[in-house]
Order: C-alpha cells, then structure tokens, then sequence
C-alpha cells in the first residue's frame, strides 16, 4: 500500500498519512492486496451465523433438521454474489483475457486462475466422474476458508464449503455454463431447475481434516454443445 | 508432562477440560464443575488479598507433585493447566493454548460464546501441542 501511496506522486504522501480508500488502490496490484485471514475468519463466521439465524427458527429443533437443508443453498447465494465479481475482476487482471467455451479448458481455469486468485495456491485434484459423464470433481484438502470451523454433527451434511460452490457456480454461470432459466436469488431447493449444480462435500481424512470436495454437474445443454464442438 | 487443561469462563462455570496423563485421579464431571466454580472464587480472592491495588489473581500454585498455572485473558476467560512440577516454558505453551483457542474456537462460527467448547479441529490441535510435551 506504501508502494501505492509514493506512486501516485508527492501530494498524496503529504496529505494522506493512512492507507488509500479501497477505490483509490490500484486495482491491478494483487500482492499488496491480501486481506488477513483472521479478518476474513470473523466476517465468514458472522456470515454463517446470519444465515443460521434467517434459515431456522433459532431453538426449535424440528425446524433446524430443515434449516440445516437450507443453510448450503443460502450460503451460497453470497458465493454466488462474490463468484460474479471475482470472474470480472480475475479477467481484467489477466494478461490474455479469453472466456472459456469448453467444459475441461473452463475447470482449468477454475482451478489454476480463480483458486490463486482468491487463495494464493491452485486446488488439489481435479476429476471427472467415473459414474457420470456430466460431473467433475474439484477438491481442496486445506481448503483457506475453512480453515477454522468445526462443523457440529446435528447440521448433517452441511459443509461451509457451500460458499465456495457458490462462487464457482457463478463463475460457469458468468461464462454461459448455466442455461438462461437459472435463478439463484431465492433460496428454494425445491424446484428442478435447470442448471449447472455445484456442491460440496466434505472428504475428511485424518491427514487432511478439512478436505472439501466441490462436485460440478453440468447442464445437458452445456453437454450437447462440447458436443457441437467436437464436431459429433 | 502436562496433565490436564481447564478453561473456565468468566462466569466461573467450566467450559472445557481435558485430562491427556494415564492415571492420573479423575473426578466425576459434577465435581469438576464445582472445583472450576471454587478455583474462580479463590482467583478473586487472591486479588482482592493484594496490598498493592490492581493486581491479578493467582498464576501459580506448587505443591510437591503437581503444578497448576493460570492466565486469564482481557475478557475474563481462565486457562488452568496443571503440569508436573519439573515442566518448564510453561508460558510459551500457555500462549500457544490461547492462540489455539483464539483460532479454533473463537473463529468458529459455530461456537456460542461462553458456553461449553465441542469443536474437533481444536481438540486435534490442543493434542498436537500436548503430544509434543508429553512424549
């Protein structure tokens, strides 16, 4: 930030002892930029417990089986609203802005770019269903933003890696992975809509206790257009 | 050798214990909580005892086969860990406890202030730091 300040020339050392407002920085410089992890720990547990709040009833037991169910698509959705700005600004930041057309190319880039973006380290693994022809499977075995959560038995299969599902969702909704009917604001689980789903699960071990584990499944018109590509 | 770790809130009520000797005694949990309450009555106590205003409560307590050592952070919270009486550096391992709590518990978003601490990454980390004194 010091770096920034003696850059923009003499006056604004003179006149402006603190760190530049946010819209000042220079938006292409991405060392100076990291955000402390413990700040980052705090805002995210707040945000967790705010969506705990607004999903369930707080103390009624009956209700916090379904809020658990609600709490991943919730969470989610303030992912999806980061992925959208993430994908913009990873883009402006690159040397050779391109947008991916084709499935594998897209996860690359999901993996190498966005994950080192956001985190300073690529993903771990990146595979695809032996099961399913349309789902692939990102893992993180030290995922940074989960870095401290214990997650309690009674949420099930929640996984705060939801956010991280969020993101990468909007990332392939932002580059047309998603078809147009996708509607990610509401928080209604019910509804088959279709779409491109990313989820997380967690792949614990006892070397990596937080392994998190984010499976894509692609829409069958994202499919039948890598196939359009191919020529079949 | 480090024998067990208490934390104790500001309320005086015991929030986590962990016992990680072999044969050592133990208490029925009922009893643990009552010596958690009497242990925050006697750290009052002790400073209201000082003659020279504004001092802390009691750190240390030495007997001839154990020794218990207390720290109580800025919002009231108390570590008790009781250790062999030959164990040294206990205030590095004291702030690498604190450090551990602060990062595994109160980072936690599932973690009510005050209340009881089941959080498994924070167990796995406290054993991590025992297994390296203990063994």
């Amino acid at each position: 930030m010091s770096r920034d300040s003696s850059s923009v020339g003499g006056t604004a050392a003179a006149t402006a002892p603190t760190a530049p407002h946010i819209l000042d920085r220079n938006l292409a410089k991405t060392r100076t930029s990291e955000t402390s992890l413990s700040a980052f720990a705090y805002v995210f547990a707040e945000m967790i417990q705010y969506s705990q709040k607004r999903v369930s009833g707080v103390e009624d037991l009956e209700k916090r089986s379904v809020g658990s169910r609600l709490l991943s698509p919730f969470l989610a959705n303030f992912g999806h609203r980061v992925g959208l700005r993430e994908l913009e600004l990873t883009l402006w930041r690159e040397k050779n802005p391109k947008r991916e057309t084709r499935v594998l190319q897209m996860l690359i880039f999901i993996n190498s770019v966005i994950w080192k973006s956001l985190f300073g380290k690529p993903a771990d693994s990146l595979q695809k269903s032996t099961d399913n022809e349309d789902e692939y499977m990102l893992t993180d075995n030290d995922p940074v933003i989960l870095k401290y959560i214990s997650l309690p038995k009674e949420l099930g299969s929640f996984n705060a890696g939801a956010f991280m599902a969020g993101i990468v969702e909007a990332v392939l909704d932002g580059c047309h992975f998603v078809s147009s009917s996708v509607n990610y604001l509401g928080v209604d689980t019910d509804k088959k809509k279709k779409a491109s789903r990313v989820t997380a699960h967690s792949t614990a071990s006892d070397t990596a206790p937080n392994s998190m584990t984010l499976l894509i499944k692609f829409d069958k018109s994202v499919l039948q257009r890598e196939r359009t590509f191919d020529g079949k | 050798m480090l024998h067990s770790l208490y934390i104790i809130n500001k309320a005086g009520g015991l929030i986590y214990l962990k016992n990680y000797t072999d044969g050592i005694a133990t208490l029925s949990s009922n009893e643990y909580l009552v010596l958690a309450g009497t242990f925050h009555s006697i750290h009052v106590i002790t400073s209201k005892l000082s003659p020279v205003p504004g001092s802390s409560g009691i750190e240390v307590l030495e007997a001839d086969l154990f020794k218990m050592f207390c720290i109580q952070t800025p919002t009231g919270t108390k570590f008790l860990l009781v250790t062999d009486p030959l164990q040294s550096n206990v205030d590095a391992i004291m702030r690498k406890i604190y450090e551990t709590y602060a990062d595994y518990v109160m980072k936690n978003p599932f973690y009510t202030p005050e209340m009881p601490i089941r959080a498994d990454l924070f167990d796995l980390n406290l054993n991590k730091i025992v297994k390296q004194i203990n063994s």
